[in-house]
Formats: C-alpha cells, structure tokens, sequence
C-alpha cells in the first residue's frame, strides 16, 4: 500500500516524534520503500504455523515481588534535566 | 620482543602473569595509541584513560600479592552501548550524549569483577541501528584497513579498536549481526552467544527478543576467554538463561575430526561477491583437511529472514525507545508549549534519521489494522526460519557460510537507500532470529580487504563453535594479519 503525508503524521503522533523541514519527504519515501520490501512476507505460508515471540521458547521467569534498596532515587534523578524534591518536572497539564 | 599491541588477549594475561611487563605499562601504552588513532578512526566516544591506569595499578598491586583475578589487568573497551556507573554511555545518540548512568550493566560488572580494565567506550551506529557505523551522532568511525571504508556496524567502533591494536579485546551487541559484521569487515573474531547466554540489564535495549551481548577479539581462544567471564543467569534479566556456563578455554582443544559441517546453498548464490565466495570454500577445505567433513544443508525460508528482521526489530525498537521521553533522562527541548511538544521535539531532535525510520517502522507495523499482516505474519515466518536451522542441526555440528555479501564498503556509500543498506546482514540474521550462537573469523584476503567465514551452532553450543574456529585459527594466520600502519 502507499504511505501519503497523512499516514505519516499519524505515525509520527502515535510515536510522538516531530519531523521538521526536509526529514517529512524523506521519511515519507523511505518508509514507503520499507513497507514495500517487507510486504514480500505476506506471500510466506503460514496458515497451520504458531507465532515464535520468543527465540528459544522460554516463558518468562519470575521473581518474588518484594521491595529491595536497588534504586537510589537521588543518583536515577541526577539524570533529569528538571527536577525538584524527588520530583520530575513537566509543563503543566491541569490547569 | 612483540610490541605489547600485538599481543593476543591471552598472551597479555600470561605476559603479566609472568612479570615481563606491568598492566601500568600495558595499559599507559595502549592509551597512546588510542589517543594517536582518534582523529584517523574515530573509535571511541569516551576514552577513560585516568580511572584506567589507577585500575592498572591496582591490578599490578593484586599480581604482586597473589590475588589475581582471570582477566586481571587485561585492556579491553566497551561498546557504549552498556551502562557504565559514572561514566557517560551514549548510545551513540544526541539523546543521551550528556547521560552519566548510576550503574553497571551486569556484563561490565562482570568483566570489572574478574580484573579487567576499561580503556574506554567505543563509538557505535545510533542506539545499535545500522550496519556501517554512520549513523552514530558522534561521527564516522574509519576502517583500519582502509581509512575512508566503513569498519561495518553497528559495534564499528569496538571492531576498529580491536583491529588496529588498541587494545586487547571489546565488548559488542548484535541484534541482526552487529559484532559479526564489523568483526569480518575489520579482519577480527567477532561472536555473538546464544540469546540469553550473556545478560541484557544494563545494555541498553533494541529489540528485547533478539539482542545479545558477545566479544570482539583477535582469536577465538580470546573469545573463549572473555565469554566465560561474561555469561551467566541474572536476576536482573528475567531473559538470561539458567544453563551452566562451559568452560570454553578447555573446551578449545576439541579436535575437528568427525565434525560434520553444512555449508549453506543459500548463502553461495547471488549477491555474494565472487572472489569472497573463493575464500570462504578455501577456508572450508581448511576444515576438510583437518577431518571435518564437509556437506550441503538448504535453509529454505532464510531468504524471508531480513524482511522477517525488519518488522520484529522495528516493532520492538518502537516500543523499547519509548522510554526516551525527555523527561527522566536523556535530551529534553527546550521551551515546551506542552507535554505532547515536550515528547515529540525532544524525540525529534535528540534521534537521528535512521532511528526514527525504525520507529515509524514499528509503529507502523504494530498499529490497528496492520499487525496481523505484518508483525504476526514475521513471527510465524521467524519460527519457520528457526525450524530450518534445527532441521540443518539434525544432521550436522555446524552451518556455515560466508559472513557478509561484500567486503568493506565506502562510507557514504550506500547512505541513500535504506534497503541497500539493510541487506549487509543478509547473512547474519538468521541466527539472531534463531536465538543461536554464531561467530565470524577472519578467511582470507579479497583487494587486500579482510573477509569473513560465519559458523553458527545449536542453542549453547558456544564451546563446539569456539573449538572449530580455534582449530581453524591453529592452521591460517588471516587472524593475526594486522592493517598496514597499525601493527
């Protein structure tokens, strides 16, 4: 199928990114391009065969749900760019 | 003497074992030719050369006592892909080129346990996503062999320092054939472990289901070495595996008599370059000639593997980026109208074109209306591509092939169209879709650029794979060519 500008702000609003000047064009093509080469998988016949999401079959092992020191919220928030007491700090959303 | 740079991972531990020379003097000599190699190859993003010599002196300090760990004082640098505690990791990305993590991924954490020292981080194609090392924010990294080559991607940076001597050994990621591309393409051994063999916290993710941290060494025996110190389960990694690790060093001496090898029809058709296709049945007589035997094996579906690739790891990346969101780490814009332009311009501005391409892609695939057309129909697809190599492993040790289509390419060479660009990994991605171990060694000499044979195993059969190229490594000498200017 083709790609148009409309499903590529679509896109980029589910995926939250901004496209400024000449990148909407050139991701417009590529994608294009992309979708193109990956629609050669609908021709594969997998009518009786079950989706692999994991590479060797595992199920997820799990552990017990108790609390533990791990994370030191002061040194996690010394990688913000905006925080204030043990706070991150976003535009205001409610007015 | 050999000059201290051209001794093989192994060698340096034994030469420090034995006092012939200090890990100061090792690791301050090693750090001069970083520091000289840096405008030509652009290798490193960070180069970590004071906490580097204390930590020698401290390893020299354990080597006098008694008290030396396997890997002590051995040089070694990390892709800055891994979360390193107080040292800035990148990703090679704008959106974190300021972020300094408050700790270790559990494969450093390992590797600093058993006393190996950490020259620095090397530079790599953004968040992992490329095969040629341009995408990186930090720039270009150059191919030893040929400065104005791409070194391959997307742990460019790790193969270049490895193969123009900077130090002993380098950690790597291959999510599709991120250290067995670059590895062949530098003329160094490149493995990639069975999926869960190493554990992923603190690397930072790209496509959960199919990531894997490996080694770039100059020998499979180094291989062995340092895959040992890194594997194992975590409790952190509710993917790592609950298997006994081998001991991979022992297992190298096992012979290649009664080996059965197949070499992939697939792999030898069109799209291989002609004179890479001589080298790599020359390296497969090699393996004759020692008593391996020799037979054809067919991965009928292997042809569906890169598209199959390109949406499970976009769709994967779509969801795994979403964690960048300007807010708790990483690049944030400025002056935000609101929280929705908070996200979208600090997305916007801190990725790089080819990460956000992945991220449409995986939206794209994963959204209503579209993903039982693709995203399922690429997980059924994976596990017909899986049953192939296990139909293979039914009759032979191995499959084997040549590592990549071509040899070392141009940077800027094939920029332009993401498709070219995506099929340099024609070769490599069917193991990671596999989940199996798989591993480049250098094969030979094409127009003086390095090419590379593939081996890839069953599930945990790292101790058989490293045991076939050792041997392999025991008759040529492709490995320890060293690039002009470089030796």
């Amino acid at each position: 199928m083709s790609i148009g500008s409309d499903d590529i702000e679509k896109l980029a609003v589910l995926a939250r990114l901004s496209f400024e000047g000449d990148e909407l064009g050139d991701i417009t093509d590529k994608l294009a391009s992309i979708v193109a080469f990956v629609d050669q998988l609908g021709a594969a016949d997998t009518a009786s065969v079950t989706p692999m999401a994991h590479p060797l079959d595992q199920v997820q092992r799990l552990r017990a749900d108790t609390p533990n020191a791990d994370i030191d919220r002061a040194r996690l928030q010394a990688c913000s760019e905006a925080t204030e007491d043990g706070l991150y700090l976003v535009p205001r959303v409610i007015e | 003497m050999t000059a201290l740079h051209e001794l093989t991972l192994t060698a340096m531990r034994d030469g420090l074992r034995d006092g012939s020379f200090s890990a100061r003097e090792l690791t301050a000599h090693l750090l001069s030719r970083i520091e000289a190699a840096q405008p030509r190859l652009n290798a490193f993003i960070t180069i970590t050369a004071d906490a580097a010599l204390a930590a020698a002196d401290a390893a020299d300090a354990r080597i006098r006592d008694g008290s030396a760990r396997p890997l002590e004082g051995l040089p070694i640098a990390h892709k800055d892909i891994f979360c390193t505690d107080g040292i800035r990791t990148t990703c090679g990305s704008r959106m974190l080129e300021q972020f300094v993590p408050p700790y270790d991924a559990t494969a450093v954490a390992l590797l600093a346990g058993a006393g190996a020292i950490v020259l620095g981080k090397t530079n790599m194609d953004e968040f992992a996503m490329g095969s040629s090392n341009e995408t990186s924010f930090f720039g270009d990294v150059h191919n030893p062999w040929r400065e104005g080559l791409s070194p391959g991607g997307s742990s460019g940076g790790s193969a270049a320092a490895v193969s123009a001597r900077l130090v002993g050994a380098a950690t790597g990621t291959d999510t599709g054939g991120s250290i067995r591309q670059p590895a062949a393409l530098c003329g160094i051994t490149g493995l990639k472990p069975t999926y869960g063999r190493v554990s992923r916290f603190g690397m930072i993710a790209f496509a959960s289901s199919l990531d894997q941290a490996g080694t770039l060494t100059r020998t499979a025996e180094d291989a062995a070495l340092l895959l040992g110190a890194m594997s194992g389960l975590d409790p952190r990694d509710s993917t790592s595996v609950d298997a006994p690790v081998d001991d991979y060093v022992a297992a190298l001496d096992a012979p290649l008599e009664g080996m059965r090898i197949g070499l992939v029809q697939e792999f030898m058709g069109e799209g291989l370059d002609a004179d890479y296709a001589v080298t790599v049945r020359a390296a497969l007589a090699e393996f004759e000639a020692r008593g391996a035997t020799l037979v054809d094996v067919s991965l009928g579906n292997i042809g569906l593997s890169v598209p199959t690739y390109y949406v499970v790891a976009p769709a994967e990346c779509s969801s795994n980026l979403s964690r960048f969101d300007g807010i708790r780490f990483g690049h944030r814009a400025d002056n935000p109208s609101d929280l929705e332009d908070l996200y979208r311009r600090s997305r916007g501005e801190g990725f790089g074109a080819e990460v956000k391409r992945r991220i449409m892609t995986g939206t794209y695939v994963l959204s209503a209306g579209y993903y039982d057309a693709y995203y399922l129909q690429a997980q059924k697809v994976r596990r017909l591509i899986s049953a192939d190599f296990a139909r293979a492993f039914e009759d032979v040790d191995l499959v084997v092939g040549p590592t990549t289509p071509t040899l070392a390419f141009g940077l800027g060479e094939k920029t332009d169209d993401p498709i070219t660009m995506y099929l340099n990994d024609i070769y490599t991605i069917g193991a990671n879709l596999a989940g199996l171990p798989a591993m480049s060694v250098p094969c030979g000499f094409v127009n003086g650029l390095p090419a590379g044979l593939q081996l890839v195993a069953p599930a945990f059969g790292e101790g058989r794979m490293l045991a076939a190229a050792h041997q392999y490594q025991q008759a040529t000498d492709w490995h320890r060519q060293a690039p002009e200017g470089w030796s």
